[in-house]
């Protein structure tokens, strides 16, 4: 097997043993995407002379000594391009500064490289609404690769990274890898510090791994988890170690199975390759109990309602003044903002900023906003009253496997509700993993991956992680 | 709720963007559409219910408010998509009397 299609567990013992150097990794990894990333887009840029530099110092006595790691282009690197796929950034932005998960990986020994592509800031479930690149789906070239993560997850589907963080308001991690048939992780809301990602809706955005493996997943969460005086949001609770109790399976574990969560609407190869999950489990001595989260079918208009709020407040900063584009200069101030706005956004981050602004003005503020803040209040009881019964809840990640490229063009609507399993983890808070689960036939010839979503409580990674390890291990190989 | 169409065209002013006939064309519906699904929140009863502004309940986080460093002028600057004098420029922003 190459370097690039190796763990982070496997590439860090070849390391400590001197088989490989850092440099050899990427080297390897260089080759990877040249021979691949024309086909898969996965990556806005690269700064190959400052990852060689930086895989030439690693501290290979540090827990990420050596390894790669690919980030979304919406985390700041210090002096990196940091462009959220859009318009806006595209020229003229190099980040002046290490977001915290930057600066904790580096600290770990980490080596930046890479920058992944995206649904502009973050919006959308395809990143078809990238303004800057096409990314395909590596296991169907005709698919999209999901999103907004969709270049994180298909550059460690398509060994170019050998992971990658990405970011998580609705589902933007779990979604692109379970179409790409990798492992994603949205922590707990506090668990990770949100410094230096550029803010979509502030109340549900999480950074968190996209990985090959559980085990991966838990050593980047361990390695960018925690308290930052630069985010008020993060918590200060203490971090455990999330790979100490990672292999002792579900046996006598209680796992629940959300009735709203199997309904029509789902695909029939979807839920059954989640049900052979789910019964896997029960073999390995999981009890599997039905549960209700009877406000499930509310999640979707709660979301478009709070979500675009808080992003139409986020990107007022996007003026044209201090970065990105500037346009209509001549004329007066509010000239330059509209015509730098009209011209740097692309048309979902445009529609989302006019829900947004719509749903906070005057006369329709409580209608919209005040009364889906409230049906998130319903939506995090349903969770809180269902962990009071059972350790973790067991779901599909999405109703269908990786859809065609432009299937949904121009019907914005239909590729919201494609959201419904993965919105809730966010509007409650709570932290919850996709794990590959098996995989399905397409009508293009190609074989699609599934993932099984895992839900846990508020900072119950660690028993998450165990369930997730547990799927894993017993998933049918590929 | 309400039933009747948004105004893209007012909208976009509050929302500081300059849209073209054919965006607010494209759209008008696409946004109706969305707005028409949000109206299933209708159905649910609220009263007494708090609202959740943010998940998890972490409020008034002060730090001790103490001079740290900064970001280099230099730096920051850099991104300015016009600068003069160690400032960023922009338009005039009070009228001629």
């Amino acid at each position: 097997m190459s370097l690039a299609a190796s763990s982070i567990t496997r590439l860090r013992q070849l390391l400590v043993s001197g088989e490989i150097s850092p440099l050899d990794i990427v080297e390897d990894l260089e080759a990877a995407i040249t021979a691949r990333d024309a086909d898969v887009g996965a990556f806005l840029s690269r700064d190959l002379a400052a990852a060689r530099e930086a895989a030439a110092q690693a501290d290979l006595s540090l827990p990420l000594g050596g390894i790669p790691i690919a980030l979304k282009d919406n985390i700041n690197a210090l002096g990196e391009p940091c462009t959220c796929a859009s318009r806006f950034l595209e020229n003229g932005y190099l980040s002046p500064y290490d977001a915290t998960v930057t600066r904790k990986l580096r600290e770990a020994g980490a080596v930046i490289f890479g920058r992944t592509n995206m649904d502009e800031f973050a919006m959308g479930s395809a990143t078809e609404n990238s303004a800057l690149r096409v990314t395909r789906n590596p296991r169907d070239l005709s698919r999209v690769p999901g999103g907004s993560s969709g270049g994180s997850a298909a550059a460690v589907a398509a060994h170019t990274a050998i992971a990658a963080l990405g970011s998580d308001t609705g589902g933007s991690i779990r979604q692109p890898a379970s179409h790409c048939g990798v492992v994603g992780l949205k922590p707990s809301y506090g668990r990770v510090s949100r410094f230096g990602l550029v803010a979509f809706a502030s109340s549900l955005d999480q950074i968190g791994p996209l990985t090959r493996s559980v085990d991966d997943a838990a050593v980047l969460l361990q390695a960018i988890a925690g308290h930052d005086p630069a985010d008020s949001t993060s918590l200060r609770t203490p971090v455990p170690d999330y790979l100490a109790e990672i292999d002792r399976g579900v046996s006598g574990m209680k796992l629940g199975l959300p009735r709203e969560y199997f309904g029509d609407g789902i695909d029939p190869a979807v839920r059954a390759t989640v049900m052979a999950a789910v019964d896997r489990l029960q073999a390995a001595g999981a009890e599997i109990v039905e549960i209700s989260l009877p406000h499930t079918e509310h999640a979707v208009a709660t979301y478009y309602i709070l979500a675009p709020a808080e992003a139409s407040s986020n990107l007022s900063r996007f003026d044209g003044i201090r970065y990105g584009v500037r346009h209509g200069g001549s004329g007066d101030l509010l000239d330059l903002y509209r015509d730098s706005r009209e011209a740097g956004f692309g048309p979902e981050v445009k529609r989302r900023i006019l829900l947004g602004t719509y749903v906070l003005s005057s006369g329709y503020y409580d209608a919209y906003y005040t009364r889906a803040q409230k049906v998130r209040t319903l939506i995090r009881r349903d969770f809180e009253q269902a962990f009071a019964g059972v350790d973790a809840i067991l779901s599909p990640v999405a109703p269908g496997a990786a859809r065609k490229i432009g299937e949904n063009a121009g019907n914005p609507l239909q590729e919201y509700l494609s959201d419904i399993f993965t919105l809730s983890a966010n509007l409650a808070g709570i932290c919850a993993i996709s794990v590959p689960a098996g995989e399905i036939e397409s009508d293009t010839g190609t074989r699609l991956p599934v993932g099984l979503q895992i839900l846990g409580p508020h900072l119950g990674e660690a028993s998450l992680l165990r369930v997730a390890k547990a799927a894993e291990a017993t998933s049918t190989p590929a | 709720m309400a039933q009747q169409s948004i105004d893209v065209r007012y909208v976009a002013g509050l929302a500081r963007l300059h849209l073209s006939d054919e965006e607010c064309a494209e759209f008008q519906p696409q946004l109706d559409a969305i707005l028409g699904h949000a109206e299933s929140l209708l159905s649910l009863d609220v009263t007494g219910i708090e609202a959740t502004a943010h998940p998890v309940p972490v409020h008034d986080v002060l730090r001790a408010d103490v001079p740290h460093e900064s970001l280099p002028l230099e730096r920051v600057l850099a991104n300015a998509p016009e600068q003069a004098q160690g400032q960023i420029r922009v338009p005039k922003v009070i009228a001629d009397a």
